[in-house]
C-alpha cells in the first residue's frame, strides 16, 4: 500500500506513452536539420501544454531537471540580478517551512554572497503570518531582494496565502517566488493570476518522470543565469532540453490538469476517510495543518510518545508505505523544522508521520492503514523511550554503582 | 528468528548479517548514527559513523535482499559514551569508550529499541561466542581466532544481554577469511580498511580533542617522592604509562625514560617514575558485572583461579580472585600471579577462565609492590 505519492507519485499512462514514445526517437531540439525540427517541435508543443496547464504564456515557461534546480534557479537569479541593479537590496524574506531546495539555497546565499535572511513565521497550523511581512515591508521595503513563500507545504499540506503575499509586494515592486512543486496538479493554480514573479513546478510529483520540471517565469522578471551553456531557454537556463521528459512531464500535467476538480474531491474525501480513521483508531494522534485549507492528498499527524522512524519502520514491516515527512541526514530523520515552526516541541516533532495520497489511491489503502496502525502505534510507543532512556541494567547503571 | 543486524559500513557486520540470512533467519539492517555532525568521506583507517559508512551498510544489506534503515542514537550516544570518556578523563582515569558503547548503546538503547519493536535478537560483527550450558544459560566465550578475539569489549554484557545477542563470526579462523566471504558474496565492502581509532576523535588526536573540552591548567610533573621535576599543561590529559610528550628537559638519575605513574587530578600533578614502577600486582575493581550466570565460586563467597585482562589486545595474565563487598556493592579483587605493566584506574578488567568470559569490572586502583611512596595503600586518582 503506497501512502507516499507527495515523495513522489507513480506516472500515469499518457506520461509513459509520451516518454516511451519520445526515447524512441532522436534529435536535438537546437539542431537545424529534420530531426532536431521535429524534436523542437515536441519542446515547444509541451511547453504550450505546461503553460497552458499552469496559466502561464508560452515563453514563460523555462525546464530545468526539476523542483531543486528550479527553486535554485529562482532564489539565485532573483538575488544576483536584484542586487546587481540595486547593491542595497541584500534581504531574503523566506518562510520558516520552506522545503530544503529553497531553505538551504537561501542559506547558502546568506553564507556566501552577503544576503541577510528573514524568516517568516507560522502560526499553528503552519500558514505563514502576514502581519509579520507586513512589518518587514513597513521596516525597509528598499533592502528586500525577493520574497520566496512556498505554495503549499510539502510536510503538513498547509495552503499559503500566496495572492495576499504578491499583492503586499506589488506595493513595493518585490519580486515573489513560489515552490509550486506540491501544489501544482493538486489545487487549481494560475501563474498569470498569482502575481509571482517565478514559480517552481516539478514532474514527477504529478504523474510525470523524475528528472525534469520547469521554472516559470514572468516575462518582465531579471534572472541571472546559474547555469551557463550554450544559451538555451532565453539563455537563462544553458543545457540540451530533455525532449522525451519533457514531452511526458507536458502529457502528465494536461492529464492532471483536465481531471483536477474530480480527482482533487475524490482524493480529498478519502484522505477525510483516513483522518477520521486514524483518529478514531489512535484518539491520541494530532492532526497537523490546517483542518479545511490543505492539500487534497495530505494527511499529517503526529503520534505522542513514538519515534516517527519507528512507526514508519512497523508500517513498512506490515506492507504499508509512508514517510517521516521531513528530510534526512545519512538517512536520520531530524525534527522537523516546518513542525518547529509551528511551536510544537522537539519530542512531539519526533513522532511526525505523513500519508499522501494520489491517482492511484483507493479505499483499500485508507483501510489497510486503519487495520494495521494500532499494533504498530503500540509498538512504536513501546519503543519509543528506548532512544532516551534504558531500562537494561548494566554495569555502569547499577542502583548504587558510583 | 527476527534479527537486527547492526551495519557499522565495515566488512565484519556485512558478513555476519550474511550469516544470519543465509541461517533462515528474518534479519532487517540497522545503522547506528552515533554523531550529529557525521563527517562525508572516511579517510584511511579513522572514524566510523561517516555518510560513506552509512551508505556502504546501505549498499551491504540491498545486496543481502534485507530492509535498511539508521536509527538515531547521536543523543544517547553523546550523553553515555562521549560525555562519560569526558567525564573519566577528567577524574584522572583511562576510560573504554568502545566498551561503553557495547553496554550502553548496542546491547541496551538498540537492543531495547529491538525488542520493543519485535525482534528476538540483535547481531554483530564482533568475534566472539555465545554458548549455551546444558541448562540453556549461556555463556560468553572467546572467539576461534584469538588475534582477533573480541570478548574483551564484550565482556561488559551481562546475563540479559547475552540472551539477545548473536555474533556470527564467532567460529570464523582468520580476518581473511571474512574478507573472501565478503568477496565471494558481492559485498562490496570486502576490502574496507578496519577501523582502529576512537569513532569520536577522527582525526585520532586523543589528547588534542581533549584539550578542547576538559579545562586544563598547568601544574607540576613530580616523582614518586613527591620532588618537582617539571611542568605539565594540564594533568587530565595524560594516561598512565604514557612516556611520549612529558617534555623533561633533565633525564633520571638512572639516564632510563621516565613514564606517567599515576594522575592527581585534584592536585593536578603527574606522577612519573621508572618503568619498573609501572608494575603492578594486584588489581581492585568496581562496577562489576557478570557475563552470564556468576561462577560459583562468586556465588560461595570463595577465591577462584582466573586470568586476568586489561585491555583489548593485552595478554592475559593468571591470577587468583575474589569478591568483597562494599557498601552492597560487589568489589572484585585480583591478584596477579605475574605483575602487568601501565594500569590505569578507569582500565576494565576482564576475568576469564579457559576461553569464558567470567566477568568485567572497572578498575578503580592498582597496587604496586614497586612504589615505595604508596606502601600498603591502594593507588587511586582521588581517594589517596
Amino acid at each position: 500500500m503506497y501512502l507516499d505519492h507527495a515523495a513522489t507519485t507513480p506516472i500515469s499512462a499518457p506520461a509513459l506513452a509520451a516518454l516511451t514514445t519520445e526515447l524512441s526517437r532522436s534529435g536535438n531540439p537546437s539542431s537545424l536539420h529534420g530531426s532536431g525540427r521535429r524534436a523542437r517541435r515536441t519542446v515547444e508543443d509541451a511547453r504550450e501544454a505546461i503553460a497552458a496547464a499552469a496559466g502561464a504564456h508560452p515563453s514563460e515557461v523555462i525546464f530545468t531537471s526539476g523542483g531543486t534546480e528550479a527553486d535554485n534557479l529562482a532564489i539565485k537569479g532573483l538575488y544576483w540580478a536584484r542586487r546587481a541593479a540595486d547593491p542595497r537590496r541584500t534581504r531574503i524574506i523566506c518562510s520558516a517551512i520552506e522545503h530544503p531546495a529553497v531553505q538551504d539555497t537561501v542559506e547558502w546565499l546568506q553564507k556566501h554572497e552577503g544576503a541577510s535572511v528573514i524568516w517568516l513565521p507560522v502560526d499553528a497550523e503552519g500558514v505563514v503570518a502576514l502581519g509579520a511581512l507586513q512589518a518587514e515591508l513597513d521596516a525597509g521595503a528598499a533592502e528586500i531582494a525577493l520574497i520566496t513563500v512556498m505554495w503549499a507545504n510539502s510536510e503538513v499540506g498547509s495552503v499559503q496565502p500566496v495572492h495576499e503575499i504578491t499583492a503586499l509586494a506589488a506595493a513595493h515592486e518585490i519580486p515573489v517566488h513560489t515552490d509550486a512543486v506540491q501544489a501544482f496538479g493538486s489545487l487549481p493554480v494560475s501563474f498569470k493570476d498569482s502575481g509571482l514573479a517565478t514559480m517552481a513546478i516539478s514532474g514527477h510529483k504529478i504523474g510525470g518522470p523524475v528528472g525534469v520540471g520547469a521554472l516559470l517565469v514572468g516575462r518582465a522578471v531579471q534572472l541571472t543565469p546559474v547555469q551557463h551553456g550554450g544559451g538555451q531557454e532565453r539563455d537563462i537556463r544553458s543545457g540540451t532540453l530533455d525532449t522525451a521528459g519533457i514531452a511526458a512531464f507536458a502529457a502528465a500535467a494536461d492529464d492532471v490538469v483536465t481531471h483536477l476538480s474530480g480527482e482533487s474531491a475524490r482524493i480529498a474525501a478519502l484522505r477525510d476517510t483516513l483522518v477520521a480513521g486514524v483518529e478514531r483508531v489512535v484518539p491520541g494522534a494530532v492532526l497537523r495543518g490546517p483542518r479545511g485549507n490543505r492539500l487534497p492528498g495530505n494527511a499529517h499527524f503526529t503520534f505522542p510518545g513514538c519515534e516517527g522512524d519507528s512507526l514508519l519502520f512497523l508500517l513498512d514491516l506490515a506492507g504499508i508505505e509512508s514517510s517521516t515527512g521531513s528530510a534526512c541526514t545519512a538517512g536520520v530523520p531530524r525534527p522537523s523544522h516546518v513542525l518547529l515552526a509551528m511551536g510544537l516541541t522537539e519530542a512531539e516533532a519526533r513522532g511526525a508521520q505523513r500519508f499522501s495520497l494520489g491517482h492511484t489511491s483507493d479505499a483499500q489503502d485508507v483501510d489497510a492503514l486503519v487495520a494495521a496502525l494500532p499494533e504498530a502505534y503500540r509498538r512504536a510507543r513501546q519503543a519509543g523511550m528506548a532512544g532516551h532512556v534504558s531500562s537494561i541494567q548494566t554495569a555502569g547503571t547499577q542502583v548504587g554503582a558510583s | 528468528m527476527k534479527v537486527l543486524a547492526a551495519m557499522s559500513g565495515g566488512v565484519d557486520s556485512a558478513v555476519a548479517a550474511a550469516r544470519a540470512v543465509e541461517a533462515g533467519h528474518d534479519v532487517v539492517g540497522v545503522h547506528l548514527a552515533l554523531s550529529r555532525m557525521p563527517g562525508t568521506l572516511r579517510t584511511g583507517s579513522r572514524g566510523c559513523c561517516t555518510i560513506e559508512d552509512s551508505r556502504d551498510a546501505w549498499r551491504a544489506c540491498d545486496i543481502l535482499g534485507i530492509p535498511y534503515y539508521v536509527w538515531d542514537f547521536s543523543e544517547r550516544f553523546k550523553e553515555d559514551v562521549v560525555d562519560d570518556f569526558i567525564a573519566e578523563y577528567a577524574a584522572g582515569r583511562t576510560p573504554n569508550p568502545c566498551m561503553r558503547c557495547n553496554e550502553r548503546i548496542k546491547f541496551a538503547a538498540l537492543l531495547e529499541k529491538a525488542l520493543a519493536l519485535g525482534f528476538d535478537a540483535v547481531c554483530t560483527g564482533h568475534y566472539a561466542k555465545v554458548i549455551e550450558d546444558k541448562d540453556g544459560n549461556r555463556e560468553l566465550h572467546r572467539a576461534a581466532d584469538w588475534a582477533k578475539d573480541q570478548s574483551y569489549v564484550l565482556g561488559v554484557l551481562t546475563h540479559e544481554q547475552l540472551k539477545h545477542s548473536m555474533f556470527p563470526l564467532a567460529e570464523t579462523p582468520s580476518k581473511a577469511e571474512v574478507r573472501a566471504e565478503a568477496e565471494r558474496r558481492g559485498l562490496s565492502v570486502a576490502n574496507k580498511p578496519d577501523s582502529h581509532d576512537i569513532c569520536f576523535i577522527p582525526d585520532g588526536d586523543t589528547r588534542g580533542w581533549l584539550e578542547e573540552r576538559i579545562d586544563m591548567t598547568e601544574g607540576d610533573i613530580v616523582d614518586v617522592n613527591g620532588e618537582r621535576i617539571g611542568s605539565h599543561p594540564g594533568a587530565n590529559a595524560f594516561t598512565v604509562g604514557q612516556r611520549k610528550g612529558l617534555k623533561l628537559g633533565t633525564p633520571a638519575d638512572d639516564g632510563k625514560p621516565r613514564f606517567v605513574l599515576e594522575i592527581r587530578p585534584k592536585e593536578n600533578k603527574v606522577v612519573v617514575g621508572p618503568e619498573r614502577m609501572l608494575a603492578v600486582d594486584q588489581l581492585r575493581g568496581i562496577k562489576v558485572s557478570w557475563a552470564g550466570l556468576p561462577i560459583g565460586a562468586v556465588e560461595r563467597g570463595g577465591e577462584f583461579d582466573c586470568m586476568a585482562q586489561v585491555r583489548a589486545h593485552g595478554d592475559p595474565v593468571d591470577a587468583r580472585a575474589w569478591i568483597e563487598h562494599d557498601d552492597g556493592r560487589q568489589i572484585l579483587m585480583v591478584r596477579l600471579v605475574e605483575s602487568m605493566r601501565g594500569v590505569a584506574p578507569g582500565q576494565t578488567v576482564v576475568v576469564y577462565q579457559g576461553t569464558r568470559v567470567l566477568g568485567q569490572a572497572t578498575l578503580d586502583s592498582a597496587r604496586s609492590l614497586q612504589r615505595p611512596d604508596l606502601a600498603a595503600a591502594a593507588l587511586s586518582p582521588d581517594g589517596r
